[in-house]
């Protein structure tokens, strides 16, 4: 299947007026990216209408290379005179700065010929009232499962879709369309005996409106999560197991993704820099990062370099195995761009992941919950506390104490600490409970050991 | 003077602009507003010796909003048309569920705001690549000149410059320039196979030379390849409740995490802030005096106008450790029944207005410096920090130090590693038993994110004492 289009429209045509006019400006190599898109989000609470946001936005991009020098530009402003102001000042742009070895655009045999139809799009149009209605059943299931949930910091449905068109002076033209349709909701409950308040939310997200959760279930989710909080406690400071639920382990899967991302690597500032190959976990980890998974969050069929999106298998049996690259930072490392480029207009290329998981296990989360004597079970964590350069991993959480492999009381105000690299190592079991809720998904991972911090 | 911002800049007319708001100002409509913004921001970056990246964008757009009760109408487009402008009306009135007759708008008065807080003698965009790209290459020298075992620097130089007009229903017609720079540098140093990093940074609403002055950008590069050498001999941080000493300046954002965002109204509008029944209560020790102040000339958080066309103010938050009010925007204050204090903020005309905070800092207080250290037997002494984040509802913040050591004894001995601090916002300052003499305001890196929108903000702090705080170091 190809979507090679035939005819050629309105921005392809720009695409390549704009690439020969940055030739004839002086530049010997040059790509573009124009992305536009509508959104609509419907915000309710307690209820009622908050908030609607209603937009068309369009953008477009432009990198040039003059010889081994580059600049990247970008601009809202579809105008001609703009446009063409923008081409001889991105070409000045680049002439400023120096000469950079191995920059430049893939090589023209590197770029995409055919892609699949990875089904993206749906082009589901939902009117205001329909929108409104879903946001309000998502809130209304949320206020009325249990009667500790007292307010609400509201409801959204969010409904987007766009297009991205990509081209480069190799002659390479490519297009897809995206969409998105989304909503999620934030209780608040209160412990009546001592006023004090937690807060959770709940989530769903797809490509295709038919495939969202219902709103109900989506409610009655983040009202269970909200209300479970109640009562919670410090805990002692002491070094025990800590088991991640899908969510929380899923942020220890963006960590690793960070670390194996080209450009950190490439600059020293990853503690998996001269890593590969060697082990990173025990054999029953693997990682992939897959673009091409049909209806994927993370899917896309060309990245943002207008290279084919692939399978790569970042951990194989505990081994490190790939990098995600793109074509800059693959040159920096003597290795080949893995089609993770990842592109945001205005932006110089960089390395973005697509589908990126780690393979579940057999165990459900209660069986692995029960193998815990003592120890912790993470369901929150905040803040930014990791070193990427070193590993160095200390962030806030919350969660529930495990006692004799029961959920036994909600914790909060302590801290988790470890060494990225020790965690990795020390993964006990994985959960077989993989659900993708965006584009990096794990499921539930027991960690043999960590310091807590609390009281 | 602020400089008279003309609505022709956008290639509109007053009674195009006009219009639109008079579209959108419908009957129910309790307040309209239009927010023309254009900017462009440009960077260069530099790695491994070479100045090797430049990039420049440029957007522009107008956001149309209208309020009924406490229901949000808003939309956004990027096209500066007649047309695009009453679809946006049409959209955002909606909300009012009103007859579609055009409602009246008092003519506004073309203003300027009264004071001009960041005259810049020479715009950003004025300031030739090839300077930038020098000052850059100063950085690198710098920082290897320092150590050699400093073996990667990391420097980029961001600069802004938005235009915005305001049009609003209650009768204002006003722009601002706001120029916004910032220059950071991250160095990596490694020895017999260890790698740390270290990071400095700062800038404001100023001009290019405020970088030269003092050889500003020298010394942001020795203070990185500084905290990247002193990384390298850090040990393991340790683990539970302690004292903690901050020092000053940049560890004042535990006030925009602990307190700041806690005091924001919207969250306590809807009640759903830890601090929502706070008011007139102690949250923080005698010796605590905290304010929010968007009126410091060149700062990061500082504007002549929010984004509402209200001049900002100096708001006190915690007066002798007594709550003594709410940072607002136009919505909150009016469906609270309080004080406007020009905190309503937006990321771009694509985002809507918000209550956030602009410079947060505590007063002042009387002690020393040296013996607040001293007083202290076993702790950590907390100089520098990463990010920080706060659940507003059960009041849990955290923020991450990146250069820290140990007190033993009082003093200040062995360099321990990074480790995240977390703590109960509505608690925390009621801990604070001494607060220095020393206030320093930080170097104009901050950035605060709120659903979803960032913004540039400040923060200050004194040295303070917290008598207990849970450390989240690996050493139990």
């Amino acid at each position: 299947m190809s979507q090679q289009l035939q005819q050629r429209d309105g921005y392809s045509q720009l695409a390549m007026d704009l690439l020969a006019k940055a030739k004839r400006s002086g530049a010997t190599e040059a790509d573009i990216i124009i992305a536009d898109g509508e959104t609509f989000s419907v915000q309710v609470r307690l209820g009622a209408v908050d908030r609607l946001t209603k937009a068309r936005e369009k953008h477009l991009g432009l990198r040039v290379f003059v010889g081994k020098r580059s600049a990247s530009t970008s601009t809202s402003d579809f105008s001609a005179d703009s446009l063409n102001h923008l081409v001889v000042e991105t070409c000045n742009l680049a002439k400023a700065v120096v000469e950079d070895q191995v920059s430049g655009l893939p090589e023209e045999n590197q770029m995409a010929g055919t892609w699949p139809d990875l089904d993206l799009y749906d082009p589901t149009k939902l009117n205001t009232e329909q929108q409104i209605e879903l946001a309000k059943r998502v809130e209304a299931a949320a206020m009325s499962m249990d009667e500790r949930v007292t307010n609400s910091e509201g409801a959204d449905f969010d409904s987007s879709s766009g297009r991205v068109v990509l081209g480069n002076s190799h002659g390479f033209l490519g297009e897809y369309q995206s969409s998105s349709f989304s909503m999620s909701v934030s209780p608040v409950a209160t412990d009546s005996q001592t006023g004090a308040m937690q807060r959770d939310s709940w989530y769903a997200i797809q490509r295709k409106f038919a495939k969202l959760d219902s709103p109900e279930a989506v409610g009655l989710e983040a009202a269970r999560r909200t209300v479970r909080k109640l009562g919670a406690r410090k805990i002692a400071t002491q070094r025990v197991p800590v088991v991640f639920d899908s969510e929380t382990a899923g942020s220890l899967m963006g960590n690793l993704c960070s670390a194996v991302s080209g450009y950190s690597l490439y600059k020293g500032a990853s503690f998996l820099a001269g890593q590969l190959d060697k082990p990173l976990a025990p054999e029953y980890v693997t990682v992939y990062d897959d673009g091409q998974v049909v209806g994927g969050l993370g899917s896309r069929p060309l990245d943002g370099e207008g290279l084919p999106t692939r399978k790569t298998t970042v951990v194989e049996r505990g081994i490190l195995k790939h990098y995600l690259l793109d074509t800059y930072s693959g040159r920096k490392l003597g290795l080949a761009s893995t089609g993770n480029a990842s592109r945001s207009v205005g932006e110089n290329p960089s390395v973005g992941p697509t589908n990126f998981y780690l393979v579940p296990g057999t165990k459900t989360a209660d069986e692995i919950i029960k193998t815990v004597k003592q120890g912790l079970y993470v369901t929150d964590l905040i803040g930014f506390g990791i070193n990427m350069v070193t590993g160095d991993y200390s962030r806030g959480a919350a969660g529930f104490w495990i006692e004799g492999g029961e959920l036994a009381y909600p914790v909060e105000e302590i801290t988790i600490a470890a060494n990225l690299k020790d965690m990795f190592a020390g993964i006990e079991m994985i959960g077989s409970d993989l659900v993708f809720r965006g584009r990096i998904a794990s499921p539930t991972v027991k960690i043999a050991e960590m310091m807590v911090a609390g009281s | 003077m602020g400089e008279l911002v003309q609505l022709t800049s956008f290639g509109l007319t007053e009674g195009e602009v006009l219009g639109a708001l008079g579209r959108v100002k419908v009957r129910d409509v309790d307040y309209a507003d239009l927010y023309f913004e254009s900017c462009v921001s440009e960077s260069v970056s530099m790695e491994e010796s070479l100045v090797k990246r430049a990039t420049k964008s440029v957007s522009q757009g107008v956001g149309v909003r209208a309020t009924a009760g406490e229901k949000t109408g808003f939309a956004y487009s990027d096209e500066l048309t007649k047309a695009a402008l009453e679809l946006a009306a049409d959209t955002a009135r909606y909300i009012a569920n009103s007859p579609s007759e055009a409602g009246r708008v008092s003519v506004p008065v073309n203003q300027r705001p009264t004071r001009n807080l960041y005259p810049i003698e020479r715009a950003q965009a004025e300031v030739a690549t090839a300077d930038r790209v020098s000052l850059l290459n100063a950085i690198d020298a710098e920082a290897r000149r320092y150590d050699p075992r400093i073996k990667n620097v990391m420097a980029s130089f961001n600069t802004e410059f938005k235009v915005v007009v305001v049009a609003t229903s209650d009768g204002l017609l006003i722009g601002d320039r706001q120029p916004l720079s910032r220059l950071q540098v991250t160095c990596i140093a490694e020895e017999n196979g260890q790698r740390q990093a270290g990071s400095f940074g700062g800038g404001g609403r100023v001009g290019f030379e405020f970088y030269h002055d003092g050889d500003r950008h020298l010394r942001f590069a020795r203070e990185a390849a500084r905290e990247a050498i002193l990384n390298l001999s850090a040990v393991e941080a340790p683990a539970g409740v302690m004292p903690v000493v901050l020092g000053g300046g940049w560890p004042g954002i535990l006030l925009h995490e602990a307190i700041g965002h806690g005091l924001e109204a919207d969250f306590n509008r809807k009640k759903t802030s830890a601090f929502s029944h706070l008011l007139g209560k102690r949250v923080a020790s005698e010796v605590c005096t905290i304010v929010d102040d968007g009126t410091l000339p060149g700062r990061r958080g500082s504007l002549n106008m929010d984004d509402e066309g209200t001049p900002t103010g100096r708001t006190v938050l915690i007066e002798r450790g007594i709550l003594r009010g709410y940072i607002t925007d136009k919505l909150n204050a009016r469906l609270m029944g309080i004080p406007v204090t020009g905190n309503g903020r937006r990321e771009s005309y694509q985002s809507v207005v918000l209550p956030r905070m602009t410079n947060t800092f505590m007063l002042a207080g009387t002690s020393d410096p040296d013996e607040i250290i001293r007083s202290v037997d076993r702790g950590l002494y907390a100089v520098s920090f990463g990010g920080g984040q706060v659940d507003i509802t059960n009041g849990k913040f955290v923020f991450s130090a990146s250069e820290a050591y140990m007190i033993e004894g009082g003093k200040v001995t062995r360099p321990v590693k990074g480790a995240t601090l977390i703590g109960s916002g509505p608690e925390i300052l009621t801990k604070v038993s001494m607060v220095g003499h020393d206030l320093k305001l930080d170097e104009g890196i901050g950035t605060c994110g709120k659903d979803g929108q960032s913004v540039p903000v400040g923060v200050g702090l004194p040295t303070i004492r917290i008598d207990e705080i849970t450390v989240g170091g690996t050493q139990g």
